[in-house]
């Protein structure tokens, strides 16, 4: 059926992939390339290279603290969204049909609002006269308006809010997977709901989970909107950071050496999350 | 199932995931909820619950310029980054989706990496580019960037039907003699229709939203919506961007519903 010059009917040419390859590679490689040149100049007006702006940063004990913080934050915020979005997800999964619509609604809703109003949102709540210390407030449990808005806390809510969907969506895939006699047999076995769930569906959802904590981390690190409304100026994370050097101050080297920095650290979480999400599917499917 | 009255490790494990379960939930719609009925205030202030209810911020928007004049450029840069999206992204799909190539591979990672990299850094690395080669930023910058960074959800979800695609279809209107082009037009097109439909939706919603890119791509002309809304905020917190809230969330929901009878949305973007 397929001769030598044309693919098979069920294929098409690789050459339809060119023009957006040709895009890519004016402006979205050469940019990067761009960026990481830029990042080796040792001046503002970048006339000479050098290691000076890779020095500046892994040497500044403020510049390596503002990158521990939005990697711990990105830590946090995922441990909350899993905590909370595996339940949700468990929920889904064996609620009747009806039911699985409205939750549907529910998780896809905040994926597609803007960032900036699901912020905002979060200004609402948290502010002094915000629906929290207005409750507590109204049972009498505290006195005065608690500081809720512009402390780390009140950022870990907010984002693990904002990035619940990119959890919950790949974990209720992995569950739906899963399947159902397997959980029955542990119980027939004698294994009850905690030890079958920890030993049964846990593991089963292992590649799901993996693909969640990635996307969620990633995300909660670069959420810059969230970041700086709910953080205030109090709290520096590393998109502000490389935003300040860049647009403020006019230090493009310095803002390249930081996004290159962001980038390795990005990317690294990335490969060590596929490596796990590996290792996970062949013990998934053995 | 079993035959014991009462499982207390059945009944504290249902427990503990029903209840973290409505934790999760109350978490996902709050937000949504106040802001709605903060948007409704008929005082000055963010105050929840609000002292009383009117329509008077809504009435406000016909007077916020800037903020029309913003979510106009915002509006139109999503339209044409969405067309743009659609062309390249199926083209590249149906280029990448069933080749063994290689290459092929290759290239769909690197499609997709926009998606992982930190979006804040493409934004200043592109605008250095356009810098370099004495590009001013103008609409056109703005709409490029954000074709990049926009594009992986129209290929996901392509590649995504185009791998469900029934290839003995395919075979089957090949041996009838209809030619590659009819058999595109008339078999494969509408089959994955809906994915591209989801995928052009979710690249519009996020080149609307997009402030990353937008930030250094755009100038006072290309004032984008959720820029201007960020500096609102950031600034004084004015009630009227709880309507503008109000009025997008209502939006999103209206296109959230009509996107899943067309496309069965939710199931896609899995």
């Amino acid at each position: 059926m397929s001769s030598a010059t044309h693919p098979p009917v069920t294929q098409y040419d690789l050459k339809l992939a060119l023009p957006l390859a040709g895009l890519f590679a004016l402006f979205f490689i050469a940019p990067l390339v761009l960026l990481i040149i830029v990042s080796f100049y040792t001046d503002t007006s970048m006339t000479r290279f050098g290691l000076d702006q890779y020095a500046r940063f892994l040497l500044d004990p403020f510049s390596l603290g503002v990158l521990g913080s939005t990697l711990w934050l990105g830590v946090k915020v995922t441990a909350l969204c899993f905590i909370l979005g595996f339940p949700l997800a468990w929920i889904y999964v064996r609620a009747p049909r009806w039911a699985q619509g409205i939750l549907m609604l529910v998780v896809v809703l905040p994926l597609l609002t803007s960032v900036v109003v699901r912020t905002f949102s979060w200004i609402v709540i948290l502010g002094r006269q915000g629906i929290i210390n207005n409750t507590l407030l109204g049972l009498g449990l505290i006195d005065a308006p608690l500081r809720l808005l512009y402390t780390e806390g009140g950022v870990v809510w907010a984002l693990a809010q904002v990035q619940m969907p990119l959890m919950v969506l790949p974990l209720i895939t992995a569950l739906s997977r899963i399947e159902p006699n397997l959980e029955d047999a542990s119980a027939a076995l004698g294994a009850g709901a905690w030890r079958t769930f920890f030993r049964v569906t846990l593991p089963l959802s292992l590649p799901g989970i993996i693909a969640g904590c990635l996307l969620t981390f990633a995300a909660s690190i670069t959420a810059f909107i969230t970041q700086s409304l709910v953080g205030g100026g109090r709290m520096l994370f590393m998109p502000m950071y490389l935003y300040q050097q860049s647009s403020t101050l006019n230090n493009w080297p310095f803002a390249a050496a930081i996004s290159v920095i962001f980038l390795i650290a990005v990317l690294g979480a990335v490969t060590l999350f596929n490596f796990l999400g590996r290792l996970a599917r062949g013990t998934a499917e053995a | 199932m079993n035959g014991r009255p009462l499982d207390f490790g059945a009944f504290s494990f249902r427990l503990v995931m029903g209840l973290l379960g409505l934790a999760a939930v109350t978490l996902l719609i709050m937000p949504t909820l106040v802001v709605v009925i903060v948007s409704f205030t008929n005082s000055f202030s963010l105050r929840f619950p609000p002292p009383g209810y009117s329509l008077r911020w809504y009435a406000a928007l016909g007077d916020a310029w800037q903020l029309q004049f913003a979510a106009w450029n915002s509006f139109t840069v999503a339209l044409w980054t969405t067309v743009l999206a659609i062309i390249l992204g199926v083209a590249a799909s149906l280029g990448i989706a069933r080749s063994p190539k290689w290459t092929a591979k290759v290239l769909d990672s690197v499609f997709m990496s926009p998606l992982v990299l930190p979006a804040l850094a493409y934004g200043l690395a592109a605008l250095m580019l356009f810098s370099l080669v004495g590009w001013s930023i103008s609409p056109v910058t703005l709409i490029i960037g954000h074709t990049v960074v926009c594009v992986p959800y129209v290929i996901r979800t392509t590649v995504a039907a185009l791998a469900q695609l029934d290839t003995v279809l395919l075979e089957s209107s090949a041996s009838l003699g209809a030619s590659r082009f009819y058999t595109f037009r008339r078999i494969t097109l509408p089959l994955i229709r809906p994915g591209i439909l989801a995928g052009a939706f979710i690249a519009f919603m996020s080149s609307f939203d997009n402030v990353p890119v937008s930030l250094f791509l755009r100038d006072a002309r290309t004032d984008m919506l959720p820029i201007r809304m960020w500096q609102d905020l950031e600034g004084k917190l004015d009630v009227t961007i709880a309507a503008v809230s109000g009025a997008m969330i209502a939006l999103t929901i209206v296109a959230l519903v009509v996107m899943e009878r067309l496309t069965g949305l939710s199931r896609r973007i899995r």
